[in-house]
């Protein structure tokens, strides 16, 4: 695996149904020795949290994540989540997590910075592509123009500049000191809930390449998904609902730092309740 | 001292001070690098100590040398810094051919050890406190070579990774001298508390040395940063052809500029590497595959205690419980090999002399620094590749004390071991040297004297006293050298005396 935003990279298993993914997620966790962000804990047999039982589990609807303009069909598709899990028993709580909307620029701010350092060894000289060019700087410009897509080097040029004399207080300091107040948000929210409920996007997906162009548009999809990720909390997407354009759309679960069981439990209620079934009628590159 | 710059120096408009700070790039003593597993040892094939980790392989991770972190701290006690509980590692970034991963991976906001302070002796015997401002741990980067190749560069990654400190100083010093005191000082620090080897050839102890003038009393100048200085009288060269350059430029209504230099060894000038323009945006920030650096006091308290004896509390000890002078004392503990060699010498000698060690140290250091060190000079050998074995020197100063052999035959002796290595009774048992302290065969050896010279007899009752000299120079003589002195003494002066 390649570093891409060290403070926020984490292996995750892509499956087809919540118990497989709790049965990768068992034989892929464990301690690394090699790693010294690693944490040493024992695994827990996450299949066996599947008990297919929330009652008296209290989940969390951050009211932060009922966006403006977000589409009606995603809106409808959380309520029934929201149904789906209180039918199960659980107790559904409203919660506020106030720093949400400073997530994506902090995300947008962090994630480039350690980009920007971590792809700085693909240089030519010993791993990889190399494009001689004259002298040292002149090789390191042709190799890197050449190796990397116009979204890598977009995200590079950023993170040079976040972290650059000048202007790192402004940006990379104060992205750290929003990450510690998002992550200070989920805190206080599990002292009364258990688990959180979002949706996992505010839109259904766009195809490839459909918003390289307007980065912004395509950054902001993230929305839901980066808060876990800078507070370093365990997170789910169950796919639970098409959109109008029979494309699938996923709810999200957060859960506590570590507890990825409770998180897996109400994730396996959610899927049958959901009973998602759909097939893509085309894949990528079918006409 | 050849390069010693006074307090104030003349300048041709009035008097200016120099101001030094130095910053010691001293490489820690450890078997594997700061990150990775990879061996530190010096002078292997290129490129055969280097793992995926320090050739920043995709997907490889730092994970820290424990070792170098109790270096750290050992070395931060040693030169009485404080130490800090908590500190951040940092990724400076920058491209070279010889830096793999892009960055070095540094101490920046909050470095391991922090301020103290490090008294230096200087040569007019007086001493001087030099602040320390922080020392901090980072990785070296890998060497580029230049003349392997007529257009290529080629990169040796065995170093790349490898754990120094750096240790910065404050801008305390005033003169050369001081600077090289002060190296001096820490580079006995690190070999004493075993956390450098302060080998110097093999670039394990360099410096970068910053240097600005100023009116005394006036506020700090302009600087100039010298990198890469690699021993002391290169160091001292720089300070002095820096001062020299930058008073000029001011008196010639010039401004010195803020820069990176380089110093040439062959014309002994430094030249501009890069101008502050020119310098590097390192857009450091706190490395995010380390987590902050936590350790409890109850570490660095046992760090302390196994601390061995450091240089000053050694030459206390040497001077006020052993009665060495305070300038043999200071040679000997310059050097951790002299200091060791002394002390078991003395130990040795204590044991085969039965003798109180106070008795014996003020003889036994003068050989050391005055015979053996003067051989080792001659030889070019250190202290430790010494020919004559401690043993062997303690036995050569045992037969001294013990009356087999005069001082002066001693010497002879000691010249036979040089070139031969032979055990030092052996010596005197071959050749016969063994001191003659047989009152009646010395009488004999009087009277034949006194015989043979009435004249000089005559002069002597006569009140020229100085002949007493020459009476006993020639039944040394007689005896080539084999008379106990004081023997021949006590039973010469009665008989000149009639």
């Amino acid at each position: 695996m390649i570093a891409f935003a060290s403070s926020l990279d984490q292996a995750g298993p892509i499956t087809k149904t919540v118990r497989d993914a709790a049965i990768m997620m068992e034989s892929m966790a464990s301690y690394d020795d090699k790693d010294s962000t690693s944490v040493n804990r024992n695994v827990p047999n996450y299949e066996h949290a599947l008990t297919g039982d929330i009652r008296g589990l209290k989940i969390g609807i951050p009211k932060e994540y009922r966006m403006d303009g977000m589409p009606q069909e995603i809106e409808k598709l959380w309520q029934e989540g929201i149904e789906w899990m209180k039918a199960a028993g659980a107790e559904i709580i409203d919660i506020s997590l106030p720093h949400t909307k400073y997530a994506l620029p902090t995300y947008y701010i962090v994630a480039p910075a350690e980009a920007s350092s971590n792809l700085a060894r693909y240089d030519g000289v010993k791993y990889g592509l190399r494009v001689e060019g004259d002298g040292l700087s002149g090789m390191y410009k042709n190799t890197r123009a050449a190796g990397f897509g116009d979204e890598v080097k977009r995200r590079i040029l950023i993170g040079t500049y976040v972290l650059s004399a000048g202007y790192y207080d402004a940006y990379y300091l104060k992205a750290q000191k929003i990450r510690t107040l998002i992550a200070q948000d989920f805190a206080k929210a599990y002292e009364k809930v258990d688990v959180i409920l979002t949706p996992t996007a505010p839109s259904p997906a766009f195809a490839m390449g459909e918003k390289s162009n307007d980065p912004i548009a395509m950054y902001l999809n993230d929305i839901f998904t980066v808060p876990a990720s800078l507070a370093g909390l365990p997170a789910i997407s169950v796919p639970a609902g098409l959109s109008a354009d029979a494309l699938p759309l996923g709810l999200q679960l957060i859960g506590r730092a570590f507890d990825e069981e409770t998180m897996l439990r109400a994730a396996d209620v959610l899927e049958h309740a959901a009973g998602f079934t759909a097939k893509p009628k085309i894949w990528w590159g079918e006409k | 001292m050849e390069q010693f710059i006074p307090k104030y120096i003349q300048g041709a408009t009035g008097d200016w001070e120099v101001v030094i700070g130095l910053e010691i790039h001293a490489q820690v003593a450890s078997e594997a690098k700061l990150f990775s597993g990879s061996s530190t040892k010096f002078g292997a094939d290129p490129n055969t100590h280097v793992s995926f980790v320090c050739s920043a392989m995709p997907g490889m991770l730092p994970v820290i040398n424990e070792e170098c972190i109790r270096q750290a701290v050992r070395t931060g006690l040693a030169m009485g810094c404080e130490i800090h509980l908590r500190s951040v590692f940092d990724r400076k970034n920058y491209f070279y051919a010889d830096l793999p991963q892009g960055y070095q991976i540094s101490q920046f906001k909050d470095p391991i050890v922090g301020e103290g302070e490090i008294v230096v002796d200087l040569e007019d015997g007086t001493s001087k406190t030099i602040g320390v401002e922080r020392l901090h741990l980072e990785q070296d980067a890998g060497k580029s070579m230049h003349d392997q190749h007529p257009t290529q560069t080629y990169v040796d990654l065995n170093r790349s990774g490898v754990a120094l400190m750096e240790i910065v100083s404050k801008p305390d010093m005033r003169s050369a001298e001081e600077a090289g005191a002060y190296f001096r000082k820490i580079r006995t620090l690190v070999r004493y508390a075993g956390t450098c080897d302060g080998n110097m050839d093999q670039g394990s102890m360099r410096a970068d040395v910053n240097v600005s003038v100023r009116r005394p009393g006036a506020e700090l100048g302009i600087r100039s940063e010298t990198k890469n200085v690699n021993s002391v009288r290169f160091m001292m060269q720089v300070i002095a052809f820096e001062t020299r350059r930058q008073i000029d430029l001011l008196e010639d209504g010039g401004e010195v500029l803020q820069e990176t230099r380089q110093f040439d060894p062959a014309s002994g000038t430094t030249s501009s590497l890069r101008s502050k323009e020119e310098a590097h945006d390192y857009r450091c920030f706190p490395d995010p595959d380390l987590l902050p650096l936590e350790f409890t006091q109850e570490f660095v308290d046992d760090l302390a205690k196994a601390l061995p004896e450091l240089p000053d509390d050694k030459r206390n000890r040497l001077i006020n419980d052993l009665g060495v002078s305070a300038y043999n004392a200071a040679v000997l503990v310059a050097e951790k090999e002299s200091a060791d060699y002394f002390e078991s010498l003395l130990d040795s000698l204590a044991h085969k002399t039965g003798k109180a060690k106070q008795k014996l140290a003020t003889q036994a250091a003068n050989w050391v620094i005055g015979d053996l060190f003067g051989a080792l000079k001659k030889t070019g050998k250190s202290i430790s590749e010494s020919p004559v074995s401690l043993k062997d020197g303690a036995e050569l100063l045992a037969l001294q004390i013990d009356g087999t052999i005069s001082g002066r035959i001693a010497k002879d002796v000691f010249e036979i071991m040089l070139d031969t290595g032979k055990n030092p009774e052996l010596i005197v048992e071959e050749k016969g040297l063994k001191q003659v302290s047989d009152t009646g065969a010395i009488d004999a050896i009087i009277d034949e004297v006194i015989a043979d010279n009435q004249d000089k007899l005559a002069q002597y009752r006569g009140g020229k006293d100085k002949l007493f000299g020459f009476f006993v120079g020639q039944v040394m003589k007689k005896t080539q050298g084999k008379a106990n002195p004081q023997v021949v003494n006590q039973l010469l002066k009665p008989k000149l005396d009639g």
